[in-house]
């Protein structure tokens, strides 16, 4: 019995798709079982929810009564909203600040701490460096959002830091100025978010073969030509990993928005999901809320699908080359 | 190749002696400069330090920047008894730790059946999961707000567990999906003809070599609920279930706090994320490397 069945094992062919043998198809019934727990959690709390989300979002519901069938009104009217529009339009400053910036600055960072200070210095040097720029990531955001929000209010440490250092005519109400309220949050968001890339792109740095480096340094090439030929094309898969996470992370930022500026001045630091939370729970417009919430859905769904195919293609051309 | 191109541009083999020289100058520079933007990062820990330990009116003649002219700790201790902070600990460790380790379990479950039992439809599956832990939490929230309220769970610290456990074991599932995918078939079927059945394997030959992993996952878990905050906000409106992150964001939201107050309340609020990570980081570098190793 147990023969037949390792012998049965060994042959199964390696592609998923093929056959398989009736007493394996048994085993793997039983296995279903084990999902049992898993997948009704998931139903009740996300499948569910989910769903409901996108019919309330096809409806006028203020979550008392019964919701009232509406069609695509909530859309119409979402795509002539103002206040959608800016919140997306601040999405894309979100993007820059948690993204693009932490990306690029992660980049060089990592690699000045893990070739430079980690290899012409200790490594504790590199490693206690790395630890402070990693700190603010451990913190709860809305902590770290409250103090931020301290230090750039009018009486705030910001504006006694610029007296002190002789601009004191540049105080200023940083975030109850629409005009420099978002680039203050943006400021905010990349203090918040440097650390993870670093972190991750020194892990990974880990990973390349030193001698790689070694033999690039004796042909006498300089660092700039060692990370450019070396350093980014080794950490490519790391370096998508942490721009997806990021850009859904950017996409769906609420926590410092709500602690630093809930939105404000007239907008000018409005997201979309700040946005969906004030239109459920302050406007009770349960089923407009629930249309900006589909709709930020999607994009993040597009945003994923996106990035994986790039991922995907990048993956298979390099297995071509 | 990358490497003989960058020779084939540039043999400059005089150069070298040089380079290492001015090399040995500019690493210093570099130093300096990596130092320099770390300690900037550090700024705003010293504000908030500085200011936790000011009075009032230290403050409003001081200025934020001043040294406080006394040690004073009452800002502390009135944000201390104002949230009743040791209850906001407990609630906050009751929650995090619960999903810590219920997504865990749930984790490994589902994980069993699809990285080894590989159930049919399992790349679907799987990408439902990888989808749930992508979406936007207010395409859950409402529906969630109102069963809550339907089935007697608002305000309560259970709703907020329930939810978390399935959002991280989304993301545990699919990492531990594709760690047991490659798990070596011969240790499952040397376990199978001694006879173990699945349970057995699942918990004496599966559980044993992930450990590692698991640990991570349960400490990513933790920090990660422990950090959240929209959920807990919607869900926990009452002094007594609410979380650190949420009483000191709801106070501030009162304009009840003065600025020494919002700095001794923060800097309360921030003490046990850092204990955390100091106590995990050796976890978490160990389990790593533990996992590389295989």
């Amino acid at each position: 019995m147990a023969l037949t069945e390792t012998s049965a094992a060994q042959q199964r062919p390696a592609t998923p798709a093929a056959p398989k043998p009736p007493k394996r198809k048994r085993g793997g019934a039983g296995y279903w079982l084990y999902l049992l727990p898993g997948a009704l959690l998931f139903l009740v709390v996300i499948g569910g929810p989910l769903i409901a989300t996108v019919y309330l979002s096809l409806t006028k519901w203020s979550g008392i009564g019964d919701p009232t069938f509406i069609g695509f009104d909530n859309y119409t009217r979402l795509f002539q909203d103002e206040v959608f529009w800016q919140s997306f339009k601040n999405t894309v400053a979100m993007i820059i600040a948690m993204v693009v910036v932490p990306t690029l600055a992660g980049l060089v960072l990592a690699s000045v701490l893990f070739d430079v200070i980690g290899r012409k210095f200790k490594p504790r040097t590199a490693s206690a460096l790395r630890a402070a720029f990693y700190l603010p990531q451990v913190l709860p955001v809305v902590v770290a959002g409250i103090v931020w929000g301290w230090i750039l209010r009018p009486d705030g440490a910001f504006n006694g830091l610029l007296d002190v250092i002789g601009l004191g005519a540049l105080r200023h109400d940083w975030l109850g100025d629409p005009n420099t309220a978002l680039p203050s949050v943006m400021g905010v968001m990349i203090w918040v978010q440097i650390g993870y890339p670093v972190v991750v792109f020194m892990a990974a740095l880990q990973r390349i073969d030193p001698e790689l480096h070694e033999a690039a340094e004796v042909d006498g090439a300089n660092w700039w030509h060692r990370f450019k030929a070396i350093t980014l094309p080794q950490i490519r898969p790391e370096t998508f990993v942490v721009a997806l996470t990021c850009t859904i992370a950017a996409l769906k930022v609420f926590g410092p928005v709500f602690a630093l500026t809930r939105g404000g001045p007239e907008n000018a630091t409005n997201v979309p999901s700040y946005f969906a939370y004030y239109t459920f729970f302050k406007k009770l417009q349960v089923g407009y809320g629930s249309a900006i919430s589909t709709v930020l859905t999607l994009i993040i769904i597009i945003v994923a699908a996106v990035f994986i195919y790039l991922q995907y293609r990048n993956e298979r051309q390099d297995r071509e080359v | 190749m990358a490497v003989t191109t960058i020779t084939a541009g540039r043999p400059k083999s005089p150069r070298k002696s040089s380079d290492r020289h001015r090399r040995g100058v500019s690493r210093w520079i570099i130093l300096a400069l990596v130092t320099i933007a770390a300690l900037a990062m550090l700024v705003p820990f010293v504000f908030m330090l500085l200011n936790a330990f000011k009075s009032p009116g230290d403050y409003s003649t001081g200025g934020p920047l001043s040294w406080p002219s006394e040690f004073y700790t009452k800002g502390l201790s009135n944000y201390w008894h104002q949230v009743n902070f040791p209850l906001k600990l407990w609630n906050s460790l009751l929650i995090a730790g619960s999903v810590a380790v219920l997504g865990v379990v749930v984790s490994l479950l589902n994980a069993y059946a699809l990285g080894i039992g590989r159930v049919k439809g399992r790349l679907w599956i799987v990408g439902l999961f990888l989808l749930a832990n992508m979406l936007p939490q207010e395409a859950l929230i409402y529906p969630l707000y109102y069963a809550a309220k339907q089935v007697g769970l608002y305000n309560t610290q259970l709703s907020v567990i329930i939810i978390f456990t399935v959002i991280q074991s989304a993301f545990g599932t699919y990492l531990l999906a594709s760690v047991l995918s490659t798990f070596p078939k011969s240790v499952l079927e040397a376990a199978s003809l001694d006879g173990a059945g699945k349970w057995t394997v699942l918990w004496r030959v599966v559980f044993p070599n992930l450990r590692p992993t698991l640990a991570v996952l349960l400490i990513f878990f933790f920090i990660w609920t422990w950090n959240e905050f929209l959920i807990p906000l919607v869900m926990l409106i009452d002094n007594s279930t609410q979380t650190i992150p949420v009483a000191l964001a709801s106070l501030q939201g009162d304009r009840l706090m003065d600025a020494p107050t919002t700095n001794a309340g923060a800097l309360i609020s921030l003490i046990p994320a850092v204990l955390f990570f100091i106590i995990f980081q050796r976890t978490l570098s160990r389990g790593i490397t533990a996992g590389a190793e295989k």
